[in-house]
């Protein structure tokens, strides 16, 4: 295949990676879109297979075959409840190529030719740089990030007096490095592989003290980041398609981040260097929970049978019970009754962008009755039973009223506006944020203790018998 | 003493002949591969990056929030375009350390293309509405 051929692929590539990602912007067409891009990175391999230079096909099918078959039995195997590990895990794989491709680039007969030559190629080494760092960045963040959502026991929470102070020093020493790589290109293995090092552990270190709500940031980061790795090893290969592709991906991280930190009114930069401003004049749990009033499960169905609107909003606790398949047969039962139900979703809710939509896309509740919180707040006056199931600071009110406390200013969904308020939890333990919710002890909040699952199960049994 | 003089001698007519038959190889693959060094280059590749990431924002900002994760995982997979990078490094005769470098970067980023598609299509797949 010509050269110019291979490049008339790659251009078909990119288009239809293009065309992929606007599919999802439409559930009914995101299906098309997601087979798109697969069709769009089939095309790409297979004019790359074409390309002059490769010489042993049989090596490169049998890396194929073995990446293939690991993918596939994960993505089949994985439950809906461990997707945000699952996201972690493929996103530090793609870093980890980015490194290799570049240090095998380095290892290549066309790198040590040029240097030879003594040409000036201070743009493909900085790339080259560029694509070793963010990917080994990238590489460890998600495999700690991995093991903090799949709660692996090794990995603790660690975070210690000039934790700040290293991880700029390590920044710092890793683009040193990249520099003297740039600068010595007769030593630009040795350079590049210590510069992975160090990035590595800089990679560790950043994301090790971030813990539980901040995960939807750290991963959405990630994300960006394995794009603009994948960009970077475009520029080390000359290569537009990586270029498109990867510039794609870390825009998409890139917004997602912003949503993120957005929905919980921080700077990226308090959440990396996980910053949480200190609740000064926060309430003491024994003031805020002063009326605290507990629930049955009989009484909540006595609630609902009277109501015709009920609000569900779902948290990170409905994912950790597996509750999203009980929520679906109360909402299924609600409905045969002519009782209205909807979901507000927060944006932070759960460990990764969107991670409530698709446990309760999974346990078949229509996406439409799936409402952002504006939505959810400009009609919550008429709603008659809130359910808040597994949700802590993104319901709690002091975001509003309190300016010292530290989810100061981060919008929630305002169930307390709601006319009763049900929240089903183990327990008044607080949230990530560490503080008291003064909604439990609210005059329109009953509270029911317990496991969600359960919880919504005897809901649905009460009402069913009544 | 005269042994030793013939011999650095000879090294250096051996130096003189590796360094043409150098010189000779790098004008070839000058020649060949189109050079990517130079400053209009260079921003030729910066212009369809920036343009790209101007697209990609444009695009993504049009995604609703329930699709986000199914976006994460979609866009995931796509960074796994690394995928030609390693199977250009790891094809080319490029002696067994760059060969071992390129085979590890095709499993990693296959993992991560296929595995990426499939699980962003069942994902998909759950997302219905009862009409």
């Amino acid at each position: 295949m010509s050269p110019d051929l291979i490049d008339l692929s790659y251009l078909l590539a990119a288009s239809l990676f293009i065309i992929g990602l606007k599919g999802l912007t439409k559930p009914r067409t995101a299906v098309r879109g997601n087979l798109l891009s697969a069709l769009a990175m089939l095309i790409a391999v297979a004019a790359t297979l074409r390309h002059q230079d490769i010489v042993g096909v049989t090596g490169l099918l049998i890396a194929v075959g073995i990446g293939s078959f690991v993918g596939t039995i994960l993505a089949l195997k994985i439950e809906m409840t461990a997707m945000p590990q699952l996201v972690a895990l493929f996103n530090g794989l793609g870093g980890g190529a980015s490194v290799l491709v570049a240090g095998a680039y380095l290892a290549g007969k066309e790198f040590s030719a040029r240097v030879a030559s003594g040409a000036c190629f201070t743009d493909v080494l900085t790339a080259t740089a560029a694509s070793g760092l963010i990917g080994a960045v990238t590489l460890s963040g998600s495999l700690v990030a991995f093991a903090k959502l799949q709660e692996l026991k090794f990995v603790k929470d660690v975070s210690f007096p000039g934790q700040k102070l290293l991880n700029l020093f390590l920044a710092v020493g890793a683009i040193g490095l990249g520099w003297m790589l740039v600068t010595q290109p007769e030593h630009a293995q040795a350079w590049y592989w210590v510069m992975a090092c160090v990035a590595t552990g800089l990679g560790i270190l950043l994301v090790i003290s971030i813990g539980g709500a901040d995960m939807p940031v750290v991963i959405a980061l990630l994300n960006s980041y394995s794009g603009l790795a994948a960009s970077a090893t475009g520029f080390v290969l000359n290569n537009n398609l990586l270029i498109i592709a990867g510039a794609l991906v870390g825009a998409s991280g890139l917004i997602l981040t912003r949503i993120m930190c957005k929905a919980m009114n921080r700077s990226l930069g308090a959440v990396l260097f996980g910053t949480m401003q200190s609740g000064g004049t926060s309430l003491s749990d024994e003031e805020v929970y002063t009326s605290v009033r507990s629930t049955s499960a009989d009484e909540v169905a006595m609630m609902l049978e009277v109501s015709q609107n009920v609000l569900i909003v779902p948290g990170y606790g409905m994912a950790v019970a597996q509750a999203q398949h009980a929520v679906r047969d109360l909402t299924n039962l609600l409905l045969n009754r002519d009782v209205d139900v909807q979901f507000g979703i927060h944006p932070v809710a759960g460990r990764m962008p969107g991670h409530m939509n698709v446990l309760l896309a999974e346990a078949d509740i229509d996406y439409e009755r799936l409402k952002e919180m504006d939505e959810v707040n400009s009609t919550m006056d008429q709603v008659d039973v809130a359910i808040v199931l597994g949700a802590n600071d993104v319901v709690n009110p002091l975001a509003r009223t309190d300016p010292n406390s530290p989810i100061a200013g981060m919008p929630i969904i305002d169930v307390d506006k709601a006319r009763t308020v049900i929240v089903i939890k183990r327990s008044l333990s607080p949230g990530f944020a560490g503080i008291a919710n003064p909604l439990f002890a609210a005059d329109n909040t009953l509270m029911l203790f317990g496991d969600g699952k359960k919880a919504i199960t005897e809901i649905t049994k009460a009402f069913d018998d009544a | 003493m005269l042994f030793s003089i013939l011999a650095v001698q000879e090294t250096v007519a051996e130096v003189d002949g590796t360094v043409e038959t150098l010189a000779k190889v790098v004008s070839a693959v000058t020649e060949a591969v189109p050079q990517s060094g130079g400053a209009a280059h260079l921003i030729l590749l910066l212009t369809v990056f920036v343009l790209a990431v101007f697209l990609g924002i444009e695009i993504i900002t049009k995604i609703p929030p329930t699709l986000h994760t199914p976006l994460m995982s979609g866009s995931n997979a796509i960074s796994g375009i690394t995928l030609v990078g390693a199977v250009l490094a790891t094809g080319a005769d490029n002696g067994p350390w760059a060969t071992i470098l390129g085979f590890s970067a095709i499993v990693f980023a296959t993992m991560n293309v296929v595995g990426g598609f499939v699980v962003t299509n069942r994902m998909l797949a759950m997302f219905r509405t009862k009409k």
